[in-house]
């Protein structure tokens, strides 16, 4: 079965960190992934741009187009893993492989398994 | 990063919206910091066991007024409130006040805070000092380091600062939609000054101060996600990210200056340049430039070539007219005509600034370009009397030596001159 696995933080927590801190961190996960990979579990990795650049299109008679995310929240949608699983909790301990790795005390992981996956392209 | 440190990142980053909403309710900056202060020391005991709170900022105000409030009543020798502890611990009364603290509110938290700091009455020094100490929360050391002066003096200046803001009266209700774009464009044009103050250091012996330019970044992106729709803002984001993704290559290891065309572009920060060039294209697909828009597509265009002599120079001149016509500066004009003697030669840029040296007779960068363009053109004599007088405006060691290098790539007189 495939799960994704969402990343939530405070954006203005992970955009307060240094460059270094940063690296790190992507240093640690990637170290983490290349495990993942290594055992054929790991599908499509995506780190989105801060939720500044988004824009958010509205549905319904007339479409209407925004500047920023669709909501308001506190945590926000950072990026995403898609992983091969087994089952639900060996998704789960990949998820809380990656937290350990990122080891500060905010943020959430969401893991939901996928109902549809079509990789198309593989894009670069 | 351990406990110590992510602690410390969440309540950097709540502190904005936390210090504000504690001035609206008390209209006095210090009694909001001290709150604020208490509220980071309870935060340091209680975080670690109970983790997180869902809001952070929320949990800061809360705690910190009900500290002041206590204080005060205390002081009266009135009966205390409950034991803050008890307090914090309940669950209702922190979402009961994340939920009366809409997006909105904040908005207009924040924006005060900052506004506060860039009061007219304030020199642009006092302004930035006083954003860093109150809004960033960074210690009156730290930002005397910044500013290379000593602690006493940086704690006479923002005590200065202060008591000319308690003295001007700002006023606490929510501004209306023309109060509040005034506030905005006050506050990014300190937040740019922050910025600049960073990039090319006004004085000493450090040509980039690196931290004051992550903190002018943080405080640019902390508005834009407060106010998305703002073009200009979104603008000044673009162009802080895209001028400080440069940062690795614009010294070398000998701490010397290394121009723009002979950087090694391998070490610009991707990322920075990528989340800048999006931003910076969605301001201006609304199509109603400003100045920060419009800078920021220049450095867009310098970003985008993946060498130098890929420069788009013809567009980085009409980007450079529209700016003269958003706002007419000699200072513009100068940076214009380096892209002109990109695409005309050194004749049509000298012509081009010659009018500008009555307005800029103490500007530093005028004689270096000056310098440069009559250099190419084997003006020697000219050239140096230009860089002489550079040399005698340089702000910082790295400016002065820049200019001391292209003194010596001069050819040198001839014997029969030089007798």
């Amino acid at each position: 079965m495939l799960y994704a696995i969402l990343c939530y933080d405070s954006e203005a927590v992970t955009t307060a960190m240094s460059a270094e801190e940063d690296g790190a961190l992507m240093d640690r996960l990637l170290a983490v992934q290349e495990k993942l990979a290594k055992r054929g579990k790991l599908g499509p990795v995506a780190r989105l741009m801060p939720t500044n650049t988004a824009s958010t299109l509205r549905k319904g008679p007339q479409t209407l187009v925004l500047d920023g995310p669709f909501a308001e929240t506190k945590e926000q949608l950072l990026g995403f893993y898609v992983v091969d699983c087994e089952t639900q909790e060996e998704a789960v301990g990949v998820a809380s492989e990656l937290a350990k790795a990122g080891t500060h005390g905010t943020g959430t992981y969401e893991i939901r398994p996928l109902m549809m996956f079509k990789p198309n392209a593989a894009l670069t | 990063m351990k406990d110590a440190a992510w602690i410390d990142a969440a309540l950097t980053a709540a502190r904005p919206q936390a210090v504000g909403a504690l001035l609206r309710y008390f209209r006095n900056l210090d009694t909001a910091e001290e709150a604020f202060q208490e509220a980071c020391l309870r935060a340091l005991k209680n975080w670690p066991e109970k983790g997180l709170p869902r809001d952070p900022a929320a949990w800061l105000i809360f705690v910190g007024r009900n500290a002041a409030l206590d204080d005060a009543r205390r002081r009266s020798k009135q009966q205390a409130l409950p034991s803050d502890d008890l307090i914090s611990d309940l669950e209702d009364a922190e979402t009961a006040i994340a939920e009366g603290m809409d997006s909105g509110q904040y908005r207009d938290d924040v924006l005060r805070l900052l506004f506060i700091c860039c009061h007219p009455e304030l020199p642009a020094n006092q302004q930035i000092a006083l954003a860093l100490r109150i809004v960033s929360g960074l210690s009156v050391k730290e930002i005397a380091r910044a500013f290379l002066i000593t602690e006493t003096a940086m704690e006479q200046r923002i005590t200065r600062a202060k008591k000319r803001i308690a003295e001007a009266n700002v006023p606490y209700e929510a501004p209306d939609a023309r109060e509040r774009t005034q506030r905005l464009t006050t506050v990014a044009a300190m937040i740019y000054l922050l910025f600049n103050e960073g990039y090319s250091a006004s004085g000493g012996t450090v040509h980039v101060r690196v931290p004051l330019c992550e903190e002018a970044i943080r405080l640019a992106r902390l508005l834009l996600a407060l106010f998305p729709a703002e073009r200009e803002i979104m603008g000044l984001t673009a162009l802080v990210l895209l001028q400080h993704a440069r940062t690795p290559a614009r010294l070398d290891a000998n701490n010397a200056i290394v121009l723009l065309q002979d950087q090694d572009r391998s070490l610009w920060n991707k990322d920075m340049i990528a989340e800048g060039i999006e931003l910076v294209k969605k301001a201006l697909a609304a199509r109603q430039p400003g100045p920060y828009q419009v800078q920021a597509a220049i450095a867009a265009v310098h970003a985008d070539a993946a060498r130098a002599e890929d420069t788009d120079w013809a567009e980085i001149d009409q980007l450079y007219a529209v700016l003269q016509g958003l706002q007419p500066s000699p200072v513009v004009s100068l940076n214009r005509a380096v892209a002109v003697a990109k695409l005309h030669g050194p004749d049509a840029a000298l012509a081009m600034i010659e009018p500008l040296g009555e307005q800029l007779t103490t500007y530093f960068h005028f004689y270096g370009v000056k310098g440069a363009l009559l250099k190419q053109l084997g003006r020697v004599d000219d050239a140096r009397e230009a860089f002489d007088r550079a040399l005698a405006l340089a702000n910082t060691a790295a400016e002065a030596d820049h200019i001391k290098m292209q003194i010596e790539q001069l050819p040198k007189r001839g014997k029969a001159s030089a007798a």
